[in-house]
């Protein structure tokens, strides 16, 4: 894992925040110090995500956030051509990557697929984390990001 | 599942009625006088009058309130109102299923279905979110640009093409034969607009693997159909649609945030299809006729594969273009053009469809068609189907 400067998508799109109910926000927490963290429960060893706050196979609400190692599998991948939102105007086309974590249960994440935006994207292909400090100040923010292993 | 247990031929969608379907912002009227005039076509069609209608059932969060249309209406008594949870069109068969538990209950005597949609006047759904703050699940995805229903399906779809070698054809077969039927549709937005195979190539890229014409479009406009019991329908001025089964639900965790279903590349059928097969008595090889919504063309992929019309390895055979054309392919599809062609009313205007098939009215009518099946909302949460008949083998 390693932080780069320069962010794949302009400031403007909307910033993560934990739900309203506080659900998530210790991931966001995790990111910020470039941690990658999955939901866990503590009485029976399930991984869970997105977040939930009572475990779906044991029930428990005894539930953890466990650091992982950020290694991941391309589970699937889309490249985005036209922009729905203003500030991708200037930024198509660009990719996103569905990885999965075989160290967090199989759990799938979400994230940009850093590099050659016209890349051939290999379902199969081993990325790692790369984490992305975005905004300033309060509204600063930390995107975890994926790049092929080479 | 015992007879009694089961709402098989025990109703009948008895009237529809749709206002004009216009492109998006092109509505003259107010979402909510478009829906009451639906709704008034609709009792016209039945042979009723509107006040008579005592039920309301909708989905998709409609914005138009039961009791503001009763209201408007002067109708004497409301005795049912119902809302199927979930967005998109996943609802559209679920409301209809409601609507015949309501009427064999006892609750009411008339239930009307209704779903109006101006997205000239309110949001859009092809629109990202534009808040500052992405809370909750959609942290893990909005910030990394993936914030469309069309990005959002594109990613199933392409682990569904990946997991069994379904190719960009078998998309184009599905888009092709809804615009090749909204050419015969008058009611159709896209009436008069042919698509060709080179049109489809060469249209501009959405995200891949969708082109723009694998999107449903966005449209003004509302739609409405009278359901009321076996007794009723009988002796009403149309020919009922038999109601023959429907099934509404979800598949194991599949509203899991952040794309984390465990089954994935799926249109959330896997489950419900056995039991509409189930309660119908009938099998794929008994349909007719299919309306399956699409919001994107892919949804209709996996919701044919998971319906059991073609095995997820062989959909580059069969989907094709002369395989889904009326009137006489082996799966006449979205007959009247459908979500993409003839308008996005959030997949009621396929109900619609499946009736005029069964009643011999569809502008690409399919000779004889008695079994008639509807699929609604691929790949969101929760979806829903419905089967109709023309025969529903009581009435000799
Ligand atoms: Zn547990």
């Amino acid at each position: 894992m390693s932080a780069e400067t320069g962010a794949y998508l302009p400031e403007g799109l909307p910033r993560p925040g934990p739900a309203i109910d506080g659900l998530g926000a210790e991931f966001w927490e995790a990111a910020k110090r470039h941690e990658l963290v999955v939901q866990q429960c503590r009485a029976c060893g399930a991984f869970q995500w997105g977040p939930e706050w009572i475990c779906y196979q044991c029930h428990s609400d005894d539930l953890t956030y466990t650091r992982v190692s950020g290694r991941g599998i391309i589970y699937s991948w889309e490249r985005v051509w036209h922009p729905v939102h203003p500030a991708l105007q200037e930024a198509t086309p660009y990719i996103v990557v569905l990885v999965e974590l075989p160290d967090a249960g199989n759990v799938r994440m979400a994230g940009n697929l850093l590099g050659d935006r016209t890349q051939d994207v290999v379902i199969g292909a081993e990325v790692e984390a790369v984490f992305e400090d975005k905004g300033e100040g309060d509204e600063a923010y930390t995107l975890v990001q994926w790049r092929v292993v080479e | 599942m015992s007879e009694d247990a089961t709402m098989r031929g025990k109703a009948a969608i008895v009237g529809i009625g749709e206002t004009t379907y216009y492109k998006r912002g092109q509505s003259p009227d107010p979402e909510v006088k478009l829906v009451l005039d639906a709704i008034q076509l609709a009792a016209e069609d039945a042979g009723i009058d509107v006040r008579e209608i005592d039920g309301f059932a909708a989905y998709a969060n409609d914005r138009n309130d039961p009791s503001r249309l009763m209201t408007a209406f002067g109708s004497k008594d409301m005795t049912f109102n119902n809302m199927v949870w979930g967005g998109g069109g996943g609802g559209g068969s679920a409301a209809v299923a409601n609507a015949v538990a309501a009427v064999l209950a006892g609750y009411s005597k008339y239930v009307v279905v209704y779903r109006g949609l101006a997205q000239g006047q309110f949001g859009r759904f092809g629109q990202g979110p534009q808040a500052a703050v992405a809370a909750g699940p959609g942290a893990f995805t909005a910030p990394y640009g993936l914030l469309s229903p069309a990005q959002s399906f594109a990613m199933r779809i392409r682990r569904f093409m990946h997991e069994h070698g379904a190719e960009q054809s078998a998309l184009r077969a599905i888009s092709m034969a809804t615009y090749r039927h909204a050419q015969s549709n008058p009611r159709a937005v896209m009436y008069g607009r042919e698509l060709t195979e080179e049109m489809y190539d060469n249209s501009r890229m959405i995200v891949e693997p969708f082109h723009l014409f694998d999107c449903c479009q966005e449209n003004d406009g509302a739609a409405a159909l009278i359901v009321t019991t076996a007794e009723r329908a009988r002796d009403m001025k149309q020919k009922p649609a038999w109601v023959m089964s429907a099934a509404q639900g979800s598949d194991y965790r599949q509203a899991a945030t952040a794309h984390n279903s465990p089954d994935y590349a799926t249109s959330n059928f896997k489950t419900l299809a056995p039991r509409l097969y189930a309660m119908a008595g009938m099998g794929p090889e008994d349909v007719d006729v299919l309306q399956s919504y699409e919001n994107f063309t892919g949804g209709v992929l996996m919701s044919i594969v998971e319906h059991g019309f073609c095995e997820p390895d062989e959909v580059n055979d069969f989907f094709t273009l002369e395989n889904f054309s009326a009137p006489d392919g082996k799966l006449p599809l979205n007959t009247s053009g459908g979500n993409l062609a003839e308008c996005y009313m959030h997949g009621l205007e396929l109900v619609h469809e499946a009736v005029r098939q069964v009643r011999g009215e569809s502008t690409c009518q399919v000779p004889d068609a008695n079994v008639s099946m509807v699929t609604s909302g691929p790949m969101v949460q929760p979806v829903s189907d419905l089967i109709l008949a023309a025969d529903r083998g009581v009435d000799g």
